[in-house]
């Protein structure tokens, strides 16, 4: 698929930055946006922004990624299927945390993969019978090799990305293009107080507007910033018998 | 901790950050101590980096109405003019009163009191707002309306009255995207005072000054007159599409120059280039909004210009009555002193208002220097002649002016403190701009 994009335009953990960053992206292409989150109280500012600067339709929706029993239902229920789906639904923790206590490990496992791939299995499921539309999956650099500092997350992103990876194979052919975001690291609530290196640190925006043309282009995975292709590339190249010792 | 510094880059203070995304963010924020809002960091000095907590506003960044009919905006105070602009230009509005950037935020500019090259007909940004919601001492939310005492002390106030959180304000229904210029050579500097007297009734007017030269011609100048083009002052081809101006690309500056890239000769080079290059085109032409009010937007970084030591803003407003020996003053001061200002602004100011803004009925000069001994010690001979000629200084452009000098200049400090301490916020809302300043 490429060319103009068309909407609406759902967009899942719409609370977070990079949400709103690809809501804004998309609605000054003119597309209608669904926002969808937990507590959508929260996005009333949000739908406003949107209306005020794009005069574009804006809709709230509830949905808790945790409760896949409700999924079907949610997607049902929205005002119109959407043409694109963008999953931004995660969550990060603490990794010694997580790693000390499974409870914790499981709700990151859950939060990163199994609430992200069921409501995008629904959708995907609606939009193959329809014949068309885009599912995006913003998944993470951190699920391309396991590391000590953070493989709770990483290996949950994992099997988020090898999911996208096998809808988008699935789907290739029935008019459903899916898209594999691996941001590296972004400015966003989820990275504050880190110490990140400015070269792969990534602005909001720029990831909203990365995801706009990858949707428009029909791009399968994209990097929002090229060197974390680089950089990913030498991580994956290392042997496993070196690369435990180290700390990266 | 992080090291964070204004525009000019000059003087970095170590300063906590945290990003405000609501207003239960800045509550937060204040239940842990003293603290200052900072916009997008476009202010010169220290006035938005605290010795305490720096609250990043960009994270509310939200447009909450609009009225199409009267051009109304309702916004939170991360918002970006640019973003204004992007939004509503297209439609026919365009802000009221914008400074030499569009990349400053709502909140900044209130708490500046920002103006532009309408002030003397029209005043700051202050004068298109009609209330502010600040989030006072006491963790409550304010609506200070136009008029109000809060209002009054919060425009221009730096942010000292509390946290800025959402603004209404007014924009100018424009017909294009265009505006028509009429650029006016002068050869003295009493010569460009009588073109901007005499031309009080342009709606917008600006002179730059070439500051290198002495002597008779010293303050000769390019006065710079502006209005918003009309459909009729569009050529045909272009009143189908009134608001599409030419797409710029944004350049970037990657590294700091060497502070050497910036020196006595290429400031000399580049104000007698600017002066005739102006004078080779005089008279009537349409720029394009973007050009026109923000020139040095075009580059993203211009700040690294000056190199690691950054560069530091001098702008001070002088009373009518002494405008023209106090501005003779001021250059006679630079140009004996061997610096030069790569780019020297004169303007004329309209009536004063609110009770702690800037802009006093007269005339404005800004200057930029780089940061050095020569540049800091011209600087003080600069405040010693505003101070002689009753004038005031911009603390939205300030990072190293003596306490002393700011009581000197500003007998409503006195009132200020006192609204500070009456109101808790003296212990609360603290930038190292206000600690420096005793404010």
């Amino acid at each position: 698929m490429s060319g103009a994009v068309k909407g609406p335009v759902l967009i899942l953990g719409a609370g977070s930055d990079i949400a709103r960053a690809c809501a804004r992206a998309f609605a000054a292409r003119g597309c209608a946006i669904q926002l969808a989150a937990r507590d959508p109280a929260r996005l009333e500012a949000d739908r406003a922004d949107l209306e005020t600067r794009y005069g574009v339709a804006v809709s709230l929706h509830a949905v808790d990624a945790l409760e896949v029993e409700s999924h079907e239902d949610v997607v049902a229920r929205l005002p119109d299927l959407p043409m694109v789906a963008i999953c931004a639904v995660g969550l990060m923790g603490d990794q010694d945390e997580n790693a000390g206590d499974m409870r914790r490990a499981a709700l990151v496992f859950r939060s990163n993969f199994e609430g992200p791939a069921s409501l995008l299995g629904v959708l995907a499921n609606r939009m193959e019978a329809r014949g068309s539309g885009t599912i995006v999956g913003i998944s993470s650099v951190a699920g391309e090799r396991g590391r000590a500092s953070n493989y709770i997350y990483g290996s949950a992103k994992a099997g988020f990305t090898a999911y996208l990876s096998g809808l988008r194979n699935r789907l290739a052919g029935r008019g459903v293009h899916v898209v594999t975001v691996l941001p590296g690291f972004v400015a966003t609530k989820m990275t504050e107080g880190m110490d990140l290196p400015g070269p792969l640190l990534a602005q909001p925006d720029e990831v909203g507007r990365a995801i706009l043309a990858a949707v428009e282009k029909g791009r399968d995975v994209i990097h929002v910033r090229r060197i974390w292709r680089l950089v990913m590339a030498v991580i994956k190249a290392i042997p496993e018998g070196i690369f435990k010792k180290t700390s990266i | 901790m992080t090291r964070l510094s204004g525009w000019g880059r000059f003087r970095p203070v170590e300063t906590r950050v945290a990003k405000a995304r609501g207003e239960a963010d800045v509550a937060a924020a204040l239940a842990g101590g003293p603290l200052i809002a900072r916009g997008n960091g476009r202010a010169y000095g220290d006035s938005a980096v605290s010795p305490g907590l720096t609250l990043d506003m960009r994270g509310m960044d939200r447009m909450l109405s609009f009225d199409p009919v009267r051009g109304v905006l309702v916004a939170e105070a991360g918002v970006l003019l640019a973003d204004v602009i992007a939004a509503f230009l297209p439609r026919g509005w365009f802000p009221a009163v914008t400074p030499g950037t569009k990349f400053v935020s709502l909140g900044g500019a209130i708490a500046a009191d920002v103006h532009g090259k309408n002030h003397h007909l029209d005043g700051g940004f202050g004068a298109f707002v009609d209330w502010v919601e600040v989030m006072g001492a006491d963790g409550k939310i304010a609506r200070a309306e136009a008029g109000s005492d809060l209002f009054d002390w919060t425009v221009g106030g730096m942010g000292l009255t509390g946290v800025i959180l959402r603004a209404q304000i007014r924009l100018r229904p424009v017909e294009t995207g265009w505006i028509v210029q009429d650029m006016r050579a002068t050869q003295t500097l009493a010569a460009t005072i009588d073109m901007m007297e005499a031309t009080n009734d342009a709606p917008y007017s600006v002179a730059w000054l070439d500051c290198v030269t002495q002597g008779a011609m010293m303050g000769r100048g390019l006065v710079m007159l502006g209005r918003h083009a009309r459909l009729e002052d569009l050529p045909r081809e272009k009143r189908r599409k009134p608001f599409a101006t030419p797409k710029k690309p944004v350049l970037r500056l990657p590294v700091d120059l060497p502070a050497a890239a910036l020196n006595g000769v290429t400031r000399r080079v580049f104000n007698a280039g600017y002066y005739w290059n102006g004078r080779r085109k005089p008279g009537p032409r349409l720029v394009d909004w973007d050009s026109y009010f923000y020139p040095l937007d075009a580059i993203l970084d211009w700040n690294r210009g000056y190199g690691r030591a950054g560069f530091v803003q001098f702008q001070c407003a002088l009373p009518q009555e002494a405008a023209r020996p106090g501005m003779a003053a001021l250059l006679g001061a630079i140009a004996a002193s061997g610096e030069a200002s790569v780019l020297s602004v004169l303007k004329r100011f309209g009536a004063e208002r609110g009770r702690f803004s800037f802009p006093m009925a007269g005339y404005t000069l800004a200057l930029d220097f780089p940061a050095n001994d020569r540049s800091l010690k011209l600087m003080e001979r600069l405040d010693a002649i505003t101070l002689d000629h009753g004038g005031r200084f911009y603390l939205a452009k300030d990072a190293r002016m003596p306490r002393a000098v700011m009581e000197a200049a500003d007998p409503r400090v006195a009132a200020f403190r006192a609204m500070r301490e009456r109101s808790g916020a003296a212990g609360l809302f603290v930038s190292a701009q206000s600690e420096r300043l005793g404010l």
